[in-house]
């Protein structure tokens, strides 16, 4: 009985404690405007995009680079059509065109396994980068677009509900009997089939959720940029970088990647505003430190701390 | 012309990738890096960039070498599975791409730079050539015959072939893995170093090329058949002739080409011309 009501009030903790931070986050622009605003924003794009990543590929193993292919489709569609519509239509839109393409490319390429997934994907981002400033050149005679401007605090706003959104959707999804089917693919696809898994189509439809969230968020973020080309929009470190960020904070927690992109995403924006000549550099070397002395990543380190930690503790007693 | 550099390049990867098992996402840095000691040879020592070769492949093998017994062999001794270590060795190459690229950067700047080099006509069977890229194409067949050999027909290249198979059996019968790994490992920086030089003949060069060439580096490998040298070498050709050709219509459809190219045949043949 003792125990229940401590997991309950535990629980409750839990919840209260999100609450918490819900809100908090949610009123930084009344107390602490300017420059913490717009680097939360980017901080919540990396959160976004790589939870959207762990979504797919925590679980499956299959190692997806084409996150910036999303994230591309997403800024696109607020460079073409952010003029003529509201900006909420334009995200939805962003989303739901990410979506679509994302089941195209899954329908396609998931047959293909291991290594050769993630350099199809990786080569798809590029033939996608290639075709469109070839049309560009060709056919508009421009390189670039002009992308309409949208207030900071919106920004923020508006990449906070994606965040959530996404966090939630990871969370049901790892709960749910979806997230057990795409454990079981990741572990053995063969076996998960002849269980009655429709394995194809389970990993083309999570495949092409997790796209949707990055779409959203290419979509926002397009406006901060205000100029825009297709080197930018489809720029491959958008693929690298959740992978990285998600192995730096540990996928085996759902915590683990928001940990990993946010102090990844602080670290780069601190580097480079700090040391933009050596910037490359110390983040080379804290990758490879990180990789070798932590290849659990942070959430690895903390429950290998904690555990030690309780040992002691309960040596001591 | 492009072929014979792009043969070099993708069978150092296919080295690295099918023997060490690293998928090295840094192998166009060593390209640059290669291509940047024979221009600052050739500009402040006035070394003849054939010479330079003799001097660039050596240190760059050795920096390799070292790079796999300190790094690589690390990461492999702490990794769980030889699956998470791909998986962190790819990571790693990354950061390493990272350092190498500020490191260059600092050390030679962020322009391009360009030198002239036998930069004349020569006449072959009534068709001209740039004398240059004729002496880069047959240099480039040349080393990666002089490789194939020595994979063929050394005791040594029998040891890597081994290792290529099975690195664990290969242990058991006395090969010494580490060693030989390391070796292969430092093999493919001295490649990539040896086609970065042959490349600073003919175009110029810059310090941040070295991602595209790792990329069409991967996309030969795969054409080829993962682990298969004499396919990245066959794949380099046809690749380089298809970028020839697309060139000639029309110039920015290259890498279009080469990126159709390599998902059609992802999807008909993920195994590539030569593999199993």
């Amino acid at each position: 009985m003792n125990s229940i009501v401590r997991i309950i009030s535990k629980r409750s903790f839990q919840l209260g404690l999100l609450a918490v931070i819900l809100v908090l986050l949610a009123t930084v622009p009344f107390h602490s405007p300017g420059y913490s605003v717009v680097l939360l924003s980017s901080i919540f794009m990396y959160v976004v995009i790589t939870v959207s990543w762990v979504i797919f590929s925590g679980p499956t193993g299959y190692m997806s680079l084409a996150s910036a292919a999303f994230f591309g489709v997403g800024i696109y569609t607020s460079a073409l059509l952010g003029d003529t519509l509201p900006i909420a239509v334009v995200i939805c839109i962003g989303a739901l065109v990410s979506f679509c393409v994302a089941l195209l490319v899954g329908a396609l390429t998931l047959r293909l396994r291991g290594i050769y997934f993630a350099i199809f994907t990786f080569g798809l981002v590029e033939l996608i980068k290639h075709l469109t400033l070839w049309w560009e050149i060709n056919m508009e005679h421009t390189r670039g677009r002009l992308v309409v401007y949208v207030e900071n605090d919106t920004i923020f706003w508006v990449m906070l509900v994606i965040l959530v959104a996404t966090l939630l959707t990871a969370y049901f999804i790892r709960r749910s009997k979806w997230g057990l089917a795409l454990q079981s693919i990741g572990e053995n696809e063969e076996a998960a089939s002849h269980m009655g898994i429709n394995v194809t189509m389970v990993k083309v439809i999570i495949f092409a959720f997790s796209a949707l969230f990055v779409g959203a968020s290419g979509a926002i973020m397009a406006t901060r940029w205000t100029y825009i080309d297709p080197g930018i929009a489809f720029n491959p470190l958008f693929s690298f970088m959740p992978v990285l960020m998600a192995i730096f904070g540990g996928m085996g927690h759902l915590l683990g990647p928001v940990i990993g992109a946010a102090a990844f995403a602080y670290l780069e924006e601190f580097l480079i505003t700090e040391f933009s000549e050596l910037y490359m550099l110390i983040f080379g070397v804290i990758l490879i430190g990180a990789i070798i002395y932590m290849p659990n990543g942070i959430v690895g380190l903390i429950q290998k701390l904690w555990t030690r930690g309780i040992r002691r503790k309960n040596a001591d007693t | 012309m492009l072929g014979g550099i792009y043969a070099l390049i993708a069978v150092g990867l296919s080295l690295q990738y099918g023997v060490a098992r690293v998928l090295n996402i840094s192998h166009g840095e060593f390209i640059m890096v290669g291509a940047f000691l024979t221009w600052a040879m050739y500009t402040f020592w006035h070394l003849n960039p054939l010479v330079s070769l003799a001097i660039v492949g050596p240190a760059v093998f050795v920096i390799g070498f070292i790079l796999h017994r300190t790094l690589f062999t690390r990461l492999k001794s702490s990794s769980a599975s030889p699956a998470a270590y791909e998986g962190s060795s790819l990571l790693a190459t990354f950061g390493l791409m990272f350092i190498v690229q500020n490191l260059a950067i600092i050390i030679w700047g962020a322009d391009i730079e360009a030198y002239s080099f036998l930069n004349t006509g020569v006449t072959i069977l009534g068709a001209r050539f740039a004398a240059n890229r004729l002496v880069t194409l047959l240099f480039a067949i040349g080393i990666c015959l002089v490789f194939y050999i020595f994979l063929a027909r050394t005791r040594l290249g029998k040891a890597i072939r081994a290792a290529a198979q099975d690195p664990e059996t290969a242990g058991l019968m006395g090969v010494n893995i580490k060693w030989v790994l390391a070796l292969c490992f430092g093999l493919g920086a001295l490649m990539a170093s040896l086609a970065g030089s042959l490349l600073s003949m003919c175009y110029p060069i810059r310090a941040t090329m070295g991602l595209e060439y790792t990329v069409i580096a991967i996309i030969v490998v795969v054409l080829g058949g993962m682990g298969s040298i004499v396919g990245s070498f066959i794949g380099g050709l046809i690749l380089g002739l298809v970028g020839s050709i697309v060139l000639y219509i029309d110039p920015s459809l290259s890498l279009v080409a080469y990126y159709v190219i390599f998902i059609l045949l992802l999807l008909i043949r993920p195994t590539g011309i030569l593999g199993k």
